[in-house]
């Protein structure tokens, strides 16, 4: 399975919806994505994870580096995730600290922390 | 003697092939279920850890997977043709960003498996993992 995208605005946010399996191959295309958003003045990203099969280290790199491209606008970068197979490795790298893990779109949007 | 030998060449779409085939013989070795998703994504860190080394090398060579089923152990090992990391001045022109990558790579496969020895063979680094197998009954 390759990766797909969407994007779509929910209120201030921008949610990237993201399906398949994030890769050293895949990795890249969610970072042009991120680049581009944050480039069109998107500061505000919630990536739902929930159609995600697979996520590796390259995955978490490219997530990390647009938390630092929003951050640098004083922007937010949300992850949506209920699947224990992928939190499992935001919490093996001590990323749960790092990122607001939610559990669905709704919550993340109506965060403000 | 290996279950199953795979040479890859460097390229990043060919680790997920790599993470298939190591989860499908870690299935059929016995490796439990529950499990095989650590295996994938190991097998997958490994993988890509070694992609990166070649490339940013320069090596032509493939990267190596050996799966090996013993009695009571599921052994894999991922060789790239690189060894040891470079000097620091090497890894400051390669760009930190790799770097980076390669000991977020190495910080979850150290999380995710306990039997782990990062070491090298003839050919360039070597890093083995290894799981239980469930050991099946054999009837009469």
């Amino acid at each position: 399975m390759d990766l797909s995208l969407s994007t779509r605005t929910v209120d201030d946010r921008t949610v990237v919806e993201v399906g398949g399996e994030i890769d050293v191959y895949t990795a890249p295309k969610l970072r042009e994505q991120l680049v581009e958003l944050v480039n069109e003045g998107h500061y505000h990203l919630i990536v739902d994870m929930e159609g995600v099969d697979f996520l590796d280290s390259t995955g978490l790199g490219v997530l990390v580096g647009g938390l630092k491209r929003v951050r640098a606008h004083e922007g937010s970068l949300r992850l949506v995730c209920n699947q224990e197979r992928i939190l499992k490795i935001f919490r093996i790298t001590g990323l749960t600290k790092v990122f607001p893990i939610h559990n669905t779109v709704d919550e993340a949007v109506a965060a403000t922390d | 003697m290996a279950t199953v030998e795979l040479r890859f060449s460097a390229l990043p779409e060919h680790v997920r092939t790599a993470r298939l085939v190591a989860a499908a013989v870690a299935r059929r070795a016995g490796v439990d279920e529950s499990v095989l998703d650590e295996v994938r994504l190991a097998v997958g860190e490994a993988c890509s850890r070694a992609v990166g080394l070649h490339r940013r090398s320069g090596v032509d060579d493939p990267v190596r997977v050996t799966l090996v089923e013993q009695e009571k152990r599921f052994l894999i090992e991922v060789g790239d043709g690189v060894g040891p990391e470079p000097d620091a001045a090497a890894k400051a022109a390669s760009g930190a960003d790799d770097t980076a990558e390669d000991q977020m790579g190495l910080a979850v496969i150290s999380g995710l498996v306990d039997d782990l020895d990062v070491g090298s063979d003839a050919a360039g680094g070597v890093i083995r993992m290894s799981w239980p197998v469930a050991v099946h009954e054999v009837s009469a």
